[in-house]
């Protein structure tokens, strides 16, 4: 058939004699903790950096003087560094390397906090985490969809058209019917129908996947801005006022300290977003219709052979992924503002960035979102304070973490082995 | 993709390597419109043919590219119609009573379509009132050109970054990142143009030369990554064209490079010195870029049919192994397609700042030129000649729809929608077959598909 198969050339460095990868990050590492430890240290103030367990300055806190914490910090990463250095055991490997990654950014937070102008030496740790699981929101769902196409074997790089046509549908049809009930499921289908599309193209037509998701994106934008000028823009009241979902508390687990306040008070798409992540994990894992996606995603003649039907296994998943992001585009339109052109901005290709980072595994991908939305909320939280760190370089931070995971330098990253293959049952 | 003018003939051509991928397709009876100009090109000598007039009719209604290309023009534009329609409340209301007085919403929904579409024709291609008005001498000549001045402006960046991408695909690569190379390229060729004090003529070639170079090292990194690492040129194109957008919007508001005058987010202005001459006189828009895209489409014509490296080029993009069996340096080749296709992307760049679009740095200075040259390549099938036919189509595109959006109100979004509709039925030619029923002329084999995985 037409389609043509690029091996991609990827020779694996193979890891051989004395430096390993695990020796290679622990030189990195090294090195990024002498960076902490000086430059941070000669940086950072005599002041108190304040850690707030707070919404504000007020409350407890955890305090440190900013020059000694940023320098004790270093120095836990170049001691984690120097552990891979001299060699660990392959299951600490994980560990030590994250125990490195967080000295540094306490590193770097003792000098920011300290450095910042008198009265704002503090950092309100609930906000902080509340921010970054509500800039993660879209990331999570937009990678779960990401993770039920491609591990089904068709590449969704149609995510940000996905994310865009669910807020879209959702704001329009939650506010003519003044249900946000409506509008959610109104949210779904829109995203399904742009996954339709994707499925449909790609499957029945055989287009190129990644090409068929790229004008997908433009697609969607193109009718969501046009019909966001003639109809929302012209009558906001009717069409562009969708009621948002009320907070839900949830009873015992909002009296966590800190975790309490910060995550369980409010936003409905929150738990859903974690509670999908838990469902979509174990059912990916344990279930018959997990091995079944990703044994059409890995070998789909095999599967074939064995009875599958690997074209419908592959239709239900781009659908479901649909779904999924549609009610991620919700989470925006019916939670927390009212549409606008081409409001998702981009988060459709980080939520890309997190499955790939999260190397197409649901859990991977919300730490990866996790650490995605942190560097967003960061971002804002220094640019509140005045920092000299620019906070264009905090947003590039998960395109060039990207760019480094798919280099082969934080480990390798490996793509379900048919993915973006369209099958002919032959 | 290759096509043949001959139906009979089968693929007997001198292009072996996309030629691997010409012989999967196994080639349709579809016209050779790129080739055909290329001087020096033997014409296959056809069989004996029933008659020429049947085989023409035959063929009309074939689904060859030609034929796809004018049906998804017209299915974009039906669609196109439906959306203004559903979208306009008082057209819209006239469809409530459509059993009792049809007449009224095919006139109203006619009157809305029509006008809007009679102003995108206007706006890009020809203004008859214009044109009255300069015959009876009531307007200038320049109102009778300004419809292609405009489309010819906003052509020119598209057929660079089309080249960009259609050079990289046929190499076997996806290249998303013309966008962020556009982006460096911009940032280049504007600091070159407001940062060095050179002569008239130097700097404008430096500022020009300034842009290429930013978009070869944009190109370059996933290139060199692809090579060596054997990182995905899909995924990191698309991460570094975020990069280049930020590193565009941090830069802008610099000391040195912000306009003091200004608080919000925009550069010192380009010399003139450094800016592209403008070739009807300073009322039409239409300046030298098109003439340097047009001069870049054929040098890369040239280079993909007549250089070693375009051979190589294709023939690492048809089989990668094969070509390292036959001692090709596939790594060197990746590089090297990379920078190619960054520096054309740069040019297309410098094409938006030393133009007549913009002559200061802004967030949003390059538009959306890089993901359009996408449509642009998809569009002209990844050939040369092919992408400036395309390109022209989309900057008509756009130059229309600035009209239709002041005359008739229609959002310019509808170009974008066009855009993409239109690509997705050429993507697909087995859909507008079923839904034309086209002869079944082999459309199965008209693919645009280069689907391969991450």
């Amino acid at each position: 058939m037409s389609t043509m198969a690029v091996p991609d050339i990827a020779v694996a460095p193979v890891d051989e004699g004395f430096w390993t990868r695990s020796r290679k990050v622990g030189l990195t590492l090294l090195g990024l903790g002498l960076l902490a430890a000086v430059l941070f240290g000669a940086l950072a103030t005599d002041q108190q950096a304040r850690f707030t367990l707070s919404d504000d300055a007020a409350g407890a806190a955890l305090e440190i003087n900013g020059t000694i914490g940023a320098i004790l910090f270093g120095i836990i990463t170049i001691a984690a560094g120097a552990a891979l250095l001299a060699g660990v055991p392959k299951r600490w490997f994980l560990p030590v390397l994250g125990v490195g990654l967080v000295g540094f950014v306490l590193s770097f937070l003792c000098w920011q906090v300290s450095a910042a102008p008198a009265g704002q030496n503090f950092m309100p740790l609930v906000n902080i985490i509340r921010g970054t699981f509500i800039l993660a929101l879209p990331l999570i769902f937009g990678a779960l969809a990401g993770v039920l196409c491609e591990r089904s074997g068709v590449v969704n790089v149609a995510i940000e058209g996905q994310l865009l046509m669910g807020a879209f549908s959702g704001a329009l049809f939650g506010s003519i019917s003044g249900s946000v009930w409506v509008g959610l499921v109104a949210a779904a289908i829109g995203g399904a129908l742009i996954s339709l599309l994707l499925a449909v193209f790609a499957i029945r037509y055989l287009v190129d996947q990644v090409v068929m998701g790229i004008v997908l994106n433009l697609l969607a934008i193109g009718v969501t801005g046009f019909l966001y000028e003639r109809l929302m823009q012209t009558d906001a009241e009717k069409y562009n006022s969708a009621p948002r979902f009320s907070n839900w508390e949830i009873p015992l687990l909002k009296d966590i300290p800190v975790l309490g306040p910060a995550l369980f008070r409010g936003n409905i798409f929150l738990y859903l977003g974690l509670l999908l992540v838990l469902v979509i994990h174990i059912g990916l894992f344990r279930t018959r219709w997990g091995l079944r996606t990703r044994s059409v995603g890995e070998h789909p003649i095999a599967a074939d052979t064995l009875g599958v039907k690997v074209l419908r296994v592959r239709y239900r998943n781009v659908l479901l992924a649909g779904v999924v992001a549609g009610i991620g585009g919700a989470s925006y339109t019916l939670a927390l503002y009212s549409f606008t052109k081409n409001m998702i901005g981009g988060k459709g290709f980080i939520a890309l960035a997190a499955l790939i980072f999260g190397r197409w595994n649901p859990t991977g991908a919300l730490l990866a979102a996790l650490f995605f939305g942190f560097a967003d909320q960061l971002a804002t939280y220094l640019g509140a304070i005045s920092s000299s760190i620019p906070s264009q370089f905090l947003a590039m931070l998960p395109y060039l973490a990207t760019i480094l995971a798919v280099a082969g330098l934080v480990g390798r990253v490996r793509a379900p082995a048919a993915d973006g293959k369209p099958y002919i049952k032959g | 993709m290759t096509t043949n003018p001959n139906p009979q003939s089968g693929s007997p051509d001198k292009e072996p390597a996309s030629e691997a991928q010409a012989a999967q397709n196994a080639l349709g009876n579809t016209e050779r419109a790129e080739t055909a100009t290329l001087p020096g090109r033997p014409q296959p000598e056809s069989e004996p043919k029933p008659s020429l007039g049947r085989m023409f009719l035959d063929n009309l209604w074939a689904a060859n590219t030609f034929t796809v290309t004018l049906l998804s023009l017209v299915l974009a534009i039906v669609v196109g119609a439906v959306l203004m329609i559903i979208s306009d409340p008082t057209v819209l209301s006239t469809y409530s009573y459509i059993t009792s007085r049809p007449s009224d919403a095919i006139n109203s929904s006619w009157t809305l379509v029509s006008e809007a579409y009679a102003n995108l024709f206007k706006g890009s291609v020809f203004d008859p009132e214009a044109f009255s008005a300069w015959v009876n001498g009531t307007g200038g000549w320049q109102a009778v050109l300004a419809p292609i001045s405009e489309t010819l402006t906003y052509a020119a960046p598209l057929i660079f970054t089309g080249l960009s991408v259609a050079l990289a695909f046929r190499g076997g690569l996806f290249n998303i990142g013309a966008q962020g190379q556009a982006t460096i390229g911009v940032i280049m060729a504007a600091l070159a143009g407001f940062l060095l004090p050179l002569p008239p003529g130097l700097h404008l070639l430096v500022a020009v030369l300034a842009g290429a170079l930013g978009g070869a090292i944009w190109g370059f990194i996933p290139g060199i990554l692809k090579a060596r690492a054997g990182a995905h040129e899909v995924i990191n194109t698309i991460m570094l064209n975020y990069v280049a957008t930020y590193f565009l919007t941090w830069l802008i508001v610099q000391n040195g490079v912000q306009d003091p005058t200004r608080t919000d987010a925009i550069s010192k202005a380009v010399d003139s010195s450094a800016q592209l001459p403008r070739l009807l006189g300073g009322d039409l828009r239409v300046h030298a870029g098109i003439l340097l895209a047009v001069l870049a489409t054929w040098a890369v014509a040239w280079l993909l049919n007549r250089s070693t490296l375009g051979f190589e080029l294709r023939a690492v993009g048809a089989n990668p192994d094969a070509a390292r069996t036959a001692g090709i340096s596939v790594t060197r080749t990746y590089i090297l397609i990379m920078v190619f296709a960054g520096i054309l992307a740069g040019l297309g760049g410098s094409n938006m700042v030393l133009g007549s679009t913009a002559s200061a740095l802004t967030p949003l200075v390059v538009a959306q030129i890089g993901f359009d040259g996408i449509l642009v390549a998809l569009l002209g099938r990844v050939k040369p000649w092919g992408v400036l036919l395309a390109a022209l189509l989309f900057g008509a595109l756009q130059a229309g729809g600035n009209r239709m959006q002041s005359y008739s109100g229609i959002s310019l979004e509808l170009v974008t929608v066009l855009q993409a509709l239109i690509v997705i039925f050429i993507a697909a030619p087995a859909l507008v077959k079923a839904i034309f029923q086209l002869r079944a002329a082999r459309a199965a084999r008209l693919q645009t598909s280069l689907a391969k995985g991450w």
